[in-house]
């Protein structure tokens, strides 16, 4: 379990520590989906794919958030680049507990346009955060943060899987290969969650209820060129089925891992 | 121009940024160009990056790059891309190669792809192909910029020798202030890194309990390999969190991955599938595993695993 350590320092102004944060999220097709694409294989075949909020941003971004929020104070704002059919995820957010949502109405071509839709937004409000999940399951990009970050000119802290506030220092620890590094840093910032950071919430009735009536407002997109296309895609082909091994002739898999696969 | 961006650790050129430089020199081989190197901070032998085909290596050694954040590292990178006119920037599809990509691109107002395989067709500007729908499907990606932002995804390239050592320039670029304190790294001791692991030995629910994994661990001390698990294992305890692979843990992608008593589910293979060859030890000849493995064998691990073990050890005494 996380567990929140910011301590409201006494004397200390209680309103100077509410926090503000704004969470990005994006839906990706249930990884059960079976992937196949469509028109001269540009587009994913949506027929019979469920969607879903990308796992990261539910279960770890937004969650910390409303965390923070609830030991601090502040406002938890939902924000996706794209069509109508986002609504379904954002109003599945404020059922689990976000204040409000904000969608731009548009299907981002590329990172650079859902990072500069962002960016705009954070340019217009007042957040001292912007959480994110480490990458998107379906693209698998992890380009969104550090494009943000960039523009924002903030500090990005990536594949956070452990982050405490203490008044206006945050401690984050960040997953780096075979290791933990861990930072501090001041809001605002732009940080990518990864597990551990927080625990799912499963959302209730009363807040399925309560999400109805919260705000979410579509705005337009503002004009701009893509900077990378996804031109096509292809399916891998099908593994040629498996050798089978009887469980006596582990020399002969061995031999046929050095000599035939030449992995050994 | 080729620009790789090197990363070290220690001083020393990791595996990654092995990678990456082979990548960059194999790309300048294709664009008729030529790869220059760029190492941050403290570094041991930044000329040994020639040894991987960059032809002159930037040592930006300023105290200020010694410990990693995103901000001051991609003002580096971008003011050297500046410097030598880089066409492509390159860099590991790593922890810090994923913060700083997106950064960097950002600065040079180039298209960035992430976790690229291949070299890309330059035939009609740039177009690379990358993995994506957790390993289900491949896309091509049309960078559509004079300047294109690359990560390398691991285990993508081999790393070949190609060189010697290369000409190290100093490289002094202007610095933004510091805004993160990096409070101290916490490392595994010994081990590879799971995201390098070449070989990779990994079990599940089927093997019961914790006190069982000593066949586990011997197999992978045998192979030289890094242990991992699936998530019900990470989830009970049996195993530490930084093991589990699938879809919310690591995604990995060794040259071997031998799969023990773990049935197959598809957020498990979501993490895995990427493995060049899958060995599948179950004894459920229907689990789904076996659809997505290159050798199975239909058997009890607590029997089969310490046999292969055996078999290990044999055929190194052969040679
Ligand atoms: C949203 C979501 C995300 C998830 N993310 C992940 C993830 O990232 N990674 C992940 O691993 N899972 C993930 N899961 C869980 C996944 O669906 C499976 O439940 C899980 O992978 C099963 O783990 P397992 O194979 O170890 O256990 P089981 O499914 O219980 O399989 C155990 C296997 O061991 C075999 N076995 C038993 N005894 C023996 C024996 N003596 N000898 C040989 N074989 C034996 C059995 O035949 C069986 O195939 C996720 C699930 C969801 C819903
Ligand atoms: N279209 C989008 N709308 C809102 N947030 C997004 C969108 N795309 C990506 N994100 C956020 O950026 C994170 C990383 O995405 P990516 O860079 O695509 O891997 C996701 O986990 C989301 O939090």
């Amino acid at each position: 379990m996380s567990t929140f350590a910011g301590t409201k320092t006494p004397g200390f102004d209680l309103n100077s520590l509410r926090m503000n944060i704004l969470v990005g999220v994006i839906k990706t097709p249930d990884t059960t989906a079976k992937i196949a694409f469509t028109d001269n294989n540009t587009r994913l075949d949506t027929q019979g794919v469920a969607f879903i909020m990308n796992p990261y941003d539910e279960w770890y971004a937004l969650v910390r958030a409303l965390e923070i929020k609830e030991a601090v104070g502040g406002q938890v704002t939902l924000i996706a680049v794209g069509d109508a059919e986002y609504d379904q995820i954002l109003r599945k957010g404020l059922a689990i507990g976000a204040d409000d949502a904000i969608r731009i109405d548009t299907e981002a071509m590329d990172s650079f346009q859902v990072a500069r839709e962002i960016a705009r937004q954070v340019r217009a409000g007042s957040y001292d955060l912007v959480f994110l999940g480490k990458e998107t399951i379906d693209h698998n990009g992890s380009e969104v943060g550090a494009m943000l970050a960039e523009l924002l000119d903030w500090p990005f802290l990536s594949y956070a899987n452990k982050l405490e506030l203490n008044g206006e220092v945050a401690t984050v620890n960040r997953e780096i290969e075979g290791g933990v590094e861990t930072m501090e840093v001041s809001p605002p910032f732009v940080l990518s969650a990864a597990k551990g950071l927080a625990e799912q919430r499963i959302p209730n009735m009363r807040g399925i209820m309560m999400a109805k009536t919260k705000p979410l407002q579509v705005v337009a997109p503002e004009q701009g060129d893509a900077r990378v296309r996804f031109a096509s895609y292809t399916l891998p082909k099908e593994k040629s089925s498996v050798r089978l091994i009887a469980p006596d002739q582990m020399d002969e898999l061995v031999r046929l891992l050095k000599e035939e696969a030449k992995v050994l | 121009m080729v620009l790789v961006y090197v990363e070290t650790t220690g001083g020393e050129i990791r595996k990654a940024g092995q990678e990456a430089l082979t990548y960059g020199r194999k790309l300048a081989d294709k664009a008729v160009t030529t790869c220059v190197a760029l190492v941050l901070g403290k570094a041991t032998d930044p000329a040994g990056a020639g040894r991987y085909g960059a032809s002159r290596v930037l040592h930006a050694g300023d105290g200020a790059l010694d410990a990693f954040e995103s901000g001051l590292y991609a003002s580096a990178i971008a003011a050297a891309a500046r410097q030598t006119g880089a066409r492509f920037v390159v860099m590991a599809h790593s922890a810090n190669g994923k913060s700083l990509a997106g950064r960097v691109a950002v600065r040079l107002e180039a298209g960035c792809v992430s976790a690229v395989n291949d070299l890309p067709d330059l035939s009609g500007g740039c177009a690379v192909r990358k993995g994506v729908y957790s390993g289900k499907a491949m896309a091509e990606v049309q960078v559509l910029t004079p300047v294109a932002v690359l990560t390398v995804a691991g285990n993508a390239i081999q790393p070949v020798v190609v060189g010697d050592k290369a000409p190290v320039e100093p490289f002094a670029p202007e610095l933004p202030a510091r805004k993160v304190r990096v409070k101290g790294v916490d490392k595994v001791e010994g081990l590879v890194p799971l995201p390098e692991a070449e070989i990779v030995v990994s079990a599940g629910r089927g093997m019961k309990g914790p006190e069982n994994w000593g066949i586990v661990e011997e197999l992978a001390r045998e192979l030289g390999a890094t242990t991992a698990c699936s998530r019900p294992v990470a989830d009970s305890g049996w195993r530490p969190h930084h093991e589990h692979v699938g879809q919310t843990g690591i995604a990995i992608r060794p040259n071997l991955y031998i799969a023990i008593g773990i049935s197959g589910a598809i957020q498990h293979l979501a993490g895995v599938n990427r493995s060049k060859v899958i060995v599948v030890i179950n004894k459920d000849p229907e689990a789904p595993f076996f659809k997505a493995a290159d050798y199975g064998v239909v058997g009890d691990l607590f029997e089969v695993v310490p046999r292969l073990t055996e078999a290990i050890r044999r055929s190194k005494g052969s040679h």
